[in-house]
């Protein structure tokens, strides 16, 4: 017989390939986008504001914020006309607006000017400025009172100055200042004409003032003089020809002239006009006809400039939360905001420069108490139908919020502490009550059977297209998933989140929706200025069977302060309500924080938490806890990778603490093993462990020929990637043969390297994933100049003889028997490494309750998506050929890159913004998965790696069904008369 | 005597004595009216025999039936394939439990056949050994489709981790 045509064999391949990709793709259809996902967009921290004019008739504002997102936002609602995240790398630092058309960004330390599109955001032009210097730069658009054509950016770094058109972006000047050490501080632009002043300070002492003409660049007219004193580098214009300086000290004011050619200044000391100032000041800027600011520690004072001779105090305001700029309302007057707190109330008040002594608005305006105090104020001004003006503005909170207050009240909020997620974890929500009725949940009987003759009508392809909608609409607004209960498959939680500013919120996995939020009073700011910093959040208390009655709660440490060895602190609260249940503020720091998998009587887990000095703390202090951490003490340790001195070590915890003998849950610790990595060739780049609550379902893998293999599953398993120093650097920064990458497999009790692999000619960023018996690393590799993904997975081999099944159905095997590291471990490896497309932001795995469900890795591309990678593309088993058994098994044929398959996105068509992390929470329901992604934006949807193989998807028509059953029961009845009837007749024949 | 009796009759009739007066015809040839008689019971035995022959036949081919069922079981099977699926399952289930309700009545089989004198036990055990070839067959087969717990990945496919003694937690300390 002749052998088939290849072309056949190959198309057969082919469609076998096909076939076996097309049953691991798990995409939703259109019309299922929104029923278990949600997307929520949000911006960050607002550090900047401009308003869009009064006469191009848009109520709109544009905001910059630390997350480094520029945005316009609508001033009635809130919501995001447009939006753009720039990349971490390229810090925006300022914001202006031009010609009333264009938004200027300055961003990178002043190097690439950007101009957007106002209405619609999209880039129109950008250009980039050479910086010689890291200094401070400044961009500054000029206003033209004629109807210009155009607009000139300036933008100053170090002692150059570029004039940049806003409406193509080209340099139309250039001007580099000859003086050295000169750093330019301040750009001012004179009204009348096309003068613009320049002030730069050289050295510490010497002021430098430039005036150039608008249209060239050309110098008109330049001084310098020599200040006594110094200078601390913070100026602001007094009026167009008085300058006010700070001196080194911070407490003495230059009053600073500057006409003609020559420059002449007068110093005053600050006390000599400012009764009891205690501190150091600082100007604000902020005002102008002859009216400036000066902020103490606690109190704002307005001075009136009086000539050369000195100031006067002519209003002060004591302990101010936040002052707004100037808002320029008339050819004269400006109008500033200042914002106080009294009480649970925030007073806004608005004053003119004209006349001070009278407050335009005073305004109290209450606020939630879970926002903190206010940090920033944003004035704007609208003109109200009878001339008069009108005034709001937008105040950013401690919690990141943003307000909009007008006319007294709240007109809208943004929870944009969601933008900055620090930590996120699960928790359940409270059992349903006893006594709530199906009819409750579905309101009534008519409206449940009017529902699903609807989608009966739907699935026969009878419904219109209203219908269509209506069914659409019915299923996205399920009143099911949003209840406040816990739900049979557990889909239903709550995410805990801890956000940057420390507050701590729940949301609802059904909707996205804020259930409770609470800004925990250690982690606001306090009165001295210390900065407290949110750490973590753990599960504290899980109540079973004793403690049934009380509700779950949830612990949350944070730090006292921005450094490592500020003491820590300690909150819990309860997670249906958020209410503080107990805080408490530690005498040590904290460096790590180990969750055991100990709990006390009352239920609640121990924590272990590390101090800078090796100490180790145990809580929660009750002896009950610590009689049960006694008795395994012995058998737990901890180990620390310090990244600094290129080491990991691992301890072991003695009986008390040698310092404080007294305090009895503190344990001092015994360093019992390190690996230190040779500086020269290795930096520790990660170290991944799995995940504490991971299941593992089976110790065993069963390969198709009925092999078994025993999975080394290890909670003491760390991997730690550790890269050459040359090839630390950014991609590219290093040649292939001095870049290498070593991967590390340790075990974190005795310290043992239990494999270890060398990459040649690959490099960093690493991101990897342990989970059950496999590692899954991602890096870059030089020579292919591609990405790769390498897994390894690890088997015990020392168990691999127990294959005698007699011993095994009578249970004569050591298989259960408790595992210790300290036995000799006898593992094999193996690997594989296949080339992939993308760079990652993030990856992890999913969970499932009983880890019974095929894994999948959750890749956070740098498209800000979520790609869902079945782990069996990552099965170190793959080969070219592989046998029909193994092709049964699900083997899928070795190939030298990873698939992307569009339909495997679980963000399908969205974006997480500036994508931080993934978090993979388990339903109760094995097949099915709950992933949450946050980075600027929130993204949370369900997931079944494995297809929900254990339950009806929604789509089932459960009226469809029982139409089917009722129609079977009267068709039988119909019959059955019939052949009665029949039978009769017979009868009688 | 008897016939002066005889004279003082004018008529009789006796009806019960028909052989008496058919004893008056001669018989015919070559028939002797004491051989029948005197085999009547040589026949009853003969018939008996032939029955209880016909009986012992009739078990041995009862206790053979199986054979053929055996041979047809083994064609499907071998039809079946060697994967799982519905038919090679359902095919596996009849020949399990065929013979398994065929030992089950094995009794009620040979009730027609019981006679003291037929020796129902060997073909009895035919069939009883046949069926459990059957089922054998039937075994068989389900190992050849994997569902039988023989190997050792069958008894630790569900064994979960064992449990470890030590714990060590850590990592990178927090900045």
């Amino acid at each position: 017989m002749a052998p088939p045509p290849r072309r056949l064999l190959l198309a057969l391949f082919g469609f076998l390939t096909a076939a076996v990709l097309a049953t691991l793709v798990a995409a939703v259809y259109e019309d299922q986008v929104g029923l278990a996902d949600w997307h929520q967009k949000y911006i960050g921290k607002v550090k900047q504001a401009v308003y869009h004019s009064q006469k191009s008739g848009r109520r709109r504002v544009v905001v910059l914020t630390e997350e480094n997102v520029i945005a316009s936002l609508d001033l009635r609602s809130g919501d995001i006309f447009w939006r753009h995240v720039i990349e971490k790398n390229d810090p925006i630092d300022q914001l202006s607006l031009s010609l009333g058309k264009y938004v200027v960004t300055l961003s990178s330390g002043g190097s690439i000017l950007r101009a957007w599109n106002l209405p619609d955001g999209q880039m129109i032009w950008e250009t980039n400025i050479q910086t010689s210097t890291a200094s401070k730069s400044l961009l500054h658009v000029l206003s033209s009172n004629k109807v210009a054509k155009d607009n000139l950016v300036l933008v100053s770094t170090g002692r150059s100055i570029y004039a940049v058109s806003s409406i193509d972006g080209v340099i139309s000047w250039r001007k580099d200042f000859t003086l050295d050490d000169l750093e330019i501080k301040q750009v001012i632009q004179s009204p009348e004409n096309d003068i613009v002043s320049v002030v730069g300070v050289a050295g510490s002492s010497k002021l430098a003032l430039y005036q150039l003409n608008a249209k060239s660049g050309e110098i008109v007219k330049d001084a310098q003089e020599s200040l006594p004193g110094g200078l601390c580098g913070e100026t602001v214009l007094g009026s167009h020809d008085v300058l006010i300086a700070l001196d080194q000290t911070r407490s003495a004011i230059f009053v600073i002239e500057f006409k003609g050619l020559s420059l002449s200044y007068n110093k005053v000391r600050v006390s000599n006009f400012v009764q009891d100032l205690s501190g150091t000041v600082k100007l604000l800027p902020l005002m102008s006809n002859g009216i400036i600011a000066l902020q103490s520690s606690c109190t704002v004072y307005l001075l009136k400039l009086k000539g050369m001779d000195g100031l006067e105090v002519i209003h002060s305001f004591d302990r101010p939360a936040a002052v707004s700029d100037a808002l320029a309302i008339t050819e004269k007057d400006e109008a500033f905001a200042v914002v106080q707190h009294v009480g649970s109330q925030i007073e806004f008040i608005v004053k003119v420069t004209s006349d001070l002594s009278n407050e335009v608005i005073r305004e109290k305006v209450d606020i939630d108490q879970h926002r903190g105090s206010v940090q920033k104020v944003f004035l704007n001004n609208y003109v109200r139908t009878d001339k008069s003006h009108g005034f709001r503005a937008l105040i950013v909170m401690e919690d990141h919020s943003i307000l909009l207050v007008q006319q007294g009240a709240v007109v809208w909020s943004r929870e944009d502490g969601l933008a900055s997620i620090v930590d996120v974890m699960a928790s359940e929500l409270p059992v349903e009550k006893e006594g709530v009725s199906v009819a409750n949940v579905e309101h009534n009987l008519f409206e449940w059977l009017k529902g699903h003759m609807l989608k009966l009508k739907g699935t026969l392809m009878l419904a219109s297209a209203d219908e269509l909608a209506a069914i659409q609409s019915l299923r996205l607004r399920s009143s099911e998933k949003n209840k406040m209960t816990r739900d049979h498959n557990g889909f239903r939680k709550l995410l805990i989140i801890l956000t940057k500013a420390g507050k701590v919120m729940a949301l609802h996995t059904g909707d996205g929706r804020i259930i409770w939020s609470n800004f925990l009073p250690f982690l606001r700011a306090s009165k001295s200025g210390e900065i407290s910093s949110a750490l973590r959040i753990y599960q504290w208390q899980v109540p079973h069977h004793r403690v049934m009655r009380e509700n779950p709660s949830i612990l949350v440490v944070g730090r006292s302060g921005g450094d490592s060895v500020s003491p820590g602190v300690l909150s819990i609260l309860d997670s249906y309500s958020g209410e503080e249940l107990n805080s408490q503020r530690f005498d040590h720091s904290v460096a790590q924080i180990i969750p055991l998998i100990l709990k006390d009587s009352s239920e609640q887990r121990l924590h272990l938490i590390v101090d800078s000095n090796s100490l180790a703390h145990l809580y929660p202090r009750s002896p009950d806890a610590l009689k049960s951490f006694i008795h395994e003490r012995s058998n737990l340790y901890f180990y620390s990778v310090d990244i600094q001195e290129n080491a990991i070590r691992g301890y072991s915890l003695q009986k008390s603490c040698d310092l404080n003998l007294e305090d009895e849950y503190c344990f001092s610790t015994k360093e019992l093993w390190s690996i230190v990595f040779p500086s020269d060739a290795e930096r520790i780049a990660i170290s991944e462990t799995r995940k504490l609550n991971e299941v593992v379902h089976t110790q065993a893998k069963i390969s198709a020929d009925q092999d078994v293999m025993y999975k080394y599953v290890s909670k003491n398993l760390v991997f730690v990637a550790t890269v050459s120093p040359k090839a630390a650097g950014e991609i590219g920064s290093a040649a292939p043969e001095e870049a290498s990458l070593v991967a590390y497999l340790i075990d974190a009790v005795t310290g043992r390297i239990l494999h270890r692999v060398t990459h040649h000619g690959a490099q960093g960023p690493v991101h990897a994933v342990v989970s059950e018996n496999w590692v899954v690393y991602h890096y870059f590799n030089l020579r292919a100049h591609r990405f790769e993904i390498a897994v390894i997975e690890i088997y015990d081999q020392s168990r691999a003889d127990n294959k005698d099944v007699m011993k095994l159905i009578l249970g004569k095997h050591n298989l259960s028997a408790p595992i210790t590291s300290y036995s000799r471990p006898d593992v094999t490896v193996k690997s594989q490494s296949y080339f992939f497309t993308h760079s990652v932001k993030a990856m992890a795995v999913t969970q499932t309750a009983k880890g019974i469900t095929s894994k999948q890795l959750l890749i956070g591309t740098i498209g800000d998506q979520v790609l869902a990678l079945d782990k069996r593309f990552l099965d170190p088993r793959r080969s070219l050929n592989p046998t029909q058994q193994e092709k049964e098994e699900g083997i899928i044929p070795l190939t030298d890159s990873l698939p992307i398959i569009p339909q495997s996105y679980v963000t399908h068509s969205l974006q997480v913004e500036a994508l931080r992390g993934i978090v993979a929470i388990p339903a109760k329901l094995e097949s099915t998965t709950l992933v949450f992604t946050y980075g600027v934006d929130l993204f949370y949807t369900r997931l079944a790696p494995s297809r929900t193989y254990d339950s009806l998807t929604d789509e089932f028509s459960y009226a469809l069904l029982l139409i089917t059953i009722a129609a079977l029961v009267a068709a039988l009845v119909v019959t059955w008369v019939w052949s009665e009837k029949k039978e009769l007749r017979d009868k009688w024949r | 005597m008897e016939k002066g009796k005889g004279l003082a009759r004018r008529w009789a009739v006796e009806l019960h004595d028909a052989s008496s007066s058919s004893s008056s015809f001669p018989d015919p040839p070559g028939f002797t009216r004491s051989a029948p008689e005197a085999d009547d019971a040589a026949t009853a035995r003969q018939r008996k025999d032939s029955e209880v022959a016909w009986k012992g036949q009739k078990a041995w081919e009862v206790a053979q039936a199986p054979f053929k069922n055996l041979m047809m079981m083994g064609f499907m099977m071998w039809m079946a394939g060697s994967t799982v699926h519905l038919f090679s399952i359902g095919i596996v289930f009849s020949a399990l439990f065929q013979p398994f309700n065929a030992l089950r009545s094995v009794g009620k089989v040979f009730e027609p056949f019981k006679d003291p004198r037929v020796d129902t036990l060997a073909p009895k055990l035919l069939f009883i050994a046949l069926n459990l070839a059957a089922m054998g067959l039937g075994v068989w087969k389900l190992n050849t489709l994997g569902l039988l717990p023989t190997n050792a990945s069958d008894w630790v496919s569900s064994l979960s981790p064992a449990r470890e003694v030590e714990y060590s937690g850590g990592g990178i300390p927090l900045i």
